[in-house]
């Protein structure tokens, strides 16, 4: 084995790597600032204010103390970030792109909703204007929407003015003959209301407001009136599973993971092509005249290419520990041997391509196309839950996804070592089955 | 010194290189002379290694190039046609590269890599990258290049083409003082006068077979120059053919 001579080549593609500063920067500072873009995007280190809620507006035609109420439990949700409009602003920020949708309270409102919770009948219309673009968001609106808005009918039909004059209502038409007759159920639901109404009233201050339009909903004076409500039976508590308790997510780890991925099997690219071209360049010829053998030349370039991987794993995930809080909540020697047999794998993968491949410009093409595709369904983009179910099985068979789950693993999911070991072995055989192929393929003579 | 047994080349129905045998001395310098397509860039590739050969057997000092590939290639530096350097590295940067591929390293490869860079005087510009660097002096530097490991036998494709007259003359300055201090050439050229200015015997290649080999002197005797002899054996017919 001719250690000089692969120690040469090895220094001399390091050299190469560094004097084209556009392959340097394109290797670590681009992936380090769409890293730190995406991190951001999905929530950064973790919750601050204002960040990642969904804009939406609220037209108050109604000004009804329903009305009034369901605004005010939007404005309060951390979901959304709530603005009071009028229609024809609304449906301008909304078409403008400023608001992913906007939910206007009709005239009447608060009166028909409670009316019609009995009957059913003479339901008043929401409208909702969504922008197309964000129909996530306008889910989310109608399901907080149809939350708040049960809540705070509910409680007015039952409790309120207008829920008073509707329940007197009912049980009057009941009583008139002609009328249809009000089921047994309801009727004695409907006397059960009045009758706590009565006993509330009577425990607070005479002259009180009880009207209608006098509400005793959110915002108006109910004294210490019993209130009565429709509500979701359950609470829900939301704990993120990190590395730790109470360890805030942090979106720059997956992100940063996703980006390094991408870009160091762009730099392996770069090393297939720089075979490629000195293939037919006059070095060819020097190196084939060399005592060198084609197995000292490929172990050379993978080992190469490996330690410019390494370089940029280390540059990358240096700025991620130092600026953006990224940590290593799992096991360290797991996220060594994640990156190390990640490395290896995009050595060898290059190398395929380059023995592949028959002119620089046709196999650049060509392995971008399969680069962004690897890095795509291995989830370094988007999170590979969106995608169908056949994708995400399929993506199981994408090295790419072994690396982001090793690396996740190690970083903010703070998994042992244990956890590391199948990405690893999957790197590794994917490295050994790339580089099979490279020397297969290999051809050391003209 | 170097003995060529019966070396082949064929590509496809095409016969390259057709069963040529010649020998060097040991501090001769032969010249491979032959039009467009004669063979010239074949049987050079194959002596150095470059290309495998279909038929025949090239040793040098006895040893064989098909039994000790790597121990024949340590004593043969080869110059390409086209300089074989990395243009976006230095020089020095170059050096340090091919001679590392034949073993050099440390202080050893720094003072041949100084004797080289000396001799083809590029000493001064041993930092500045070779992108920068005129034709002539890529041409030299690739001299510089096979040198390192001083081989014993140098091969030199063509190294003058498409160079200024000034840089010829340095060039031909280098290789005079190579021969001066005893190494053994092959060199092919297309230019009579560089055969007649420095070899000592020239080989006269066409359709991949070796039409005749003598001295300079000789040819001259018998063809009142070398570019008569060279035209009356090789014909007036253009070729037009790529250089094999």
């Amino acid at each position: 084995m001719n250690t000089t001579a692969i120690g040469a080549l090895i220094r001399n593609d390091i050299r190469l790597y560094f004097t084209d500063r556009r392959a340097v920067i394109v290797g670590v500072l681009v992936p380090i600032l769409i890293a730190a873009f995406f991190g951001y995007v999905f929530g950064g280190a973790g919750p601050s204010e204002g960040q990642g809620k969904i804009p939406v507006a609220v037209v108050d035609e109604d000004h009804s103390s329903v009305s009034r109420a369901i605004t005010a439990d939007l404005a309060a949700d951390p979901l959304l970030q709530v603005s009071a409009l009028d229609r024809a602003a609304a449906r301008e920020q909304v078409k403008s792109g400023k608001k992913n949708a906007a939910a206007v309270f009709p005239r009447g409102f608060g009166e028909q909703t409670t009316q019609s919770l009995f009957s059913g009948a003479n339901k008043p219309q929401v409208e909702l204007l969504v922008d197309p673009s964000q129909s996530m968001g306008a889910r989310v609106i109608q399901g907080l929407l149809a939350q708040y808005s049960m809540r705070e009918i509910s409680k007015e039909a039952f409790t309120g003015a207008y829920g008073r004059t509707a329940i007197d209502s009912y049980l009057e038409q009941s009583d008139n003959r002609g009328q249809p007759r009000l089921s047994a159920d309801l009727r004695a639901l409907l006397i059960a209301a009045r009758k706590l109404n009565n006993q509330s009233d009577s425990r607070t201050e005479p002259g009180s407001a009880n009207g209608p339009g006098s509400a005793t909903g959110p915002g108006a004076s109910s004294g210490e009136r019993t209130t009565f409500s429709l509500s979701i039976p359950y609470t829900v508590a939301s704990t993120s599973v990190t590395a730790r308790d109470n360890a805030p997510y942090n979106s720059y780890a997956h992100s940063f993971a996703g980006m390094a991925v991408q870009f160091i099997l762009f730099a392996g690219i770069d090393a297939g092509i720089l075979l490629l071209l000195t293939r037919q360049r006059g070095i060819w010829q020097r190196l084939r005249s060399a005592p060198l053998s084609s197995s000292e030349f490929i172990l050379a370039r993978a080992l190469a290419t490996t330690l410019i991987g390494l370089f940029q794993i280390t540059v990358i995930y240096f700025v991620a520990l130092l600026v953006f809080k990224v940590r290593v909540e799992g096991s360290w020697p797991g996220f060594i041997a994640v990156g190390i047999s990640f490395c290896l794998l995009n050595a060898s993968f290059g190398l395929m391509l380059a023995t592949l491949g028959r002119s620089a410009s046709t196999t650049r093409g060509f392995a971008m196309m399969a680069t962004l595709l690897l890095v795509m369904i291995g989830g370094a983009w988007v999170p590979a839950f969106v995608f169908p179910r056949w994708l995400q099985s399929a993506s199981r068979y994408v090295p790419t996804r072994w690396a982001l789950d090793g690396l996740d693993g190690a970083t903010w999911r703070g998994l042992p070592f244990s956890a590391a070991v199948l990405p690893t072995l999957v790197l590794l055989g994917s490295t050994a089955i790339c580089l099979l192929i490279a020397i297969w393929r290999f051809r050391w003579e003209d | 010194m170097l003995q060529v047994d019966g070396l082949s080349k064929r590509y496809g129905e095409r016969v390259a290189v057709n069963a040529i045998t010649f020998s060097i001395a040991q501090g001769e310098t032969v010249g491979l002379l032959g039009p467009n397509g004669a063979g010239k860039t074949t049987a050079i590739a194959m002596i150095s290694g470059i290309s495998k050969p279909d038929g025949g057997q090239v040793t040098l000092n006895g040893v064989s190039l098909a039994r000790d590939a790597n121990a024949f290639k340590r004593r043969v530096g080869l110059v390409p046609q086209d300089p074989a350097l990395y243009e976006e590295l230095s020089a020095w940067a170059n050096l340090q590269l091919f001679g590392g591929l034949y073993g050099l390293r440390g202080a050893e490869l720094q003072s041949r890599a100084n004797a080289v860079l000396a001799l083809v005087g590029l000493a001064e510009r041993s930092a500045d990258h070779v992108m920068t660097f005129s034709g002539g002096m890529k041409r030299r530097l690739n001299i510089a290049a096979a040198l390192l490991h001083e081989p014993d036998l140098i091969l030199l494709d063509e190294p003058t083409v498409g160079v200024d007259p000034q840089s010829r003359n340095a060039i031909f300055d280098n290789l005079e003082e190579l021969k001066r201090r005893g190494k053994t050439l092959l060199y092919t050229t297309h230019y009579m006068e560089e055969a007649e200015r420095l070899c000592d015997r020239v080989l006269i290649l066409d359709h991949g077979r070796i039409l005749a080999s003598d001295t300079v002197a000789h040819f001259k005797q018998q063809y009142s120059n070398l570019e008569a002899a060279f035209m009356q054996l090789t014909g007036r017919a253009l070729r037009d053919g790529a250089e094999v």
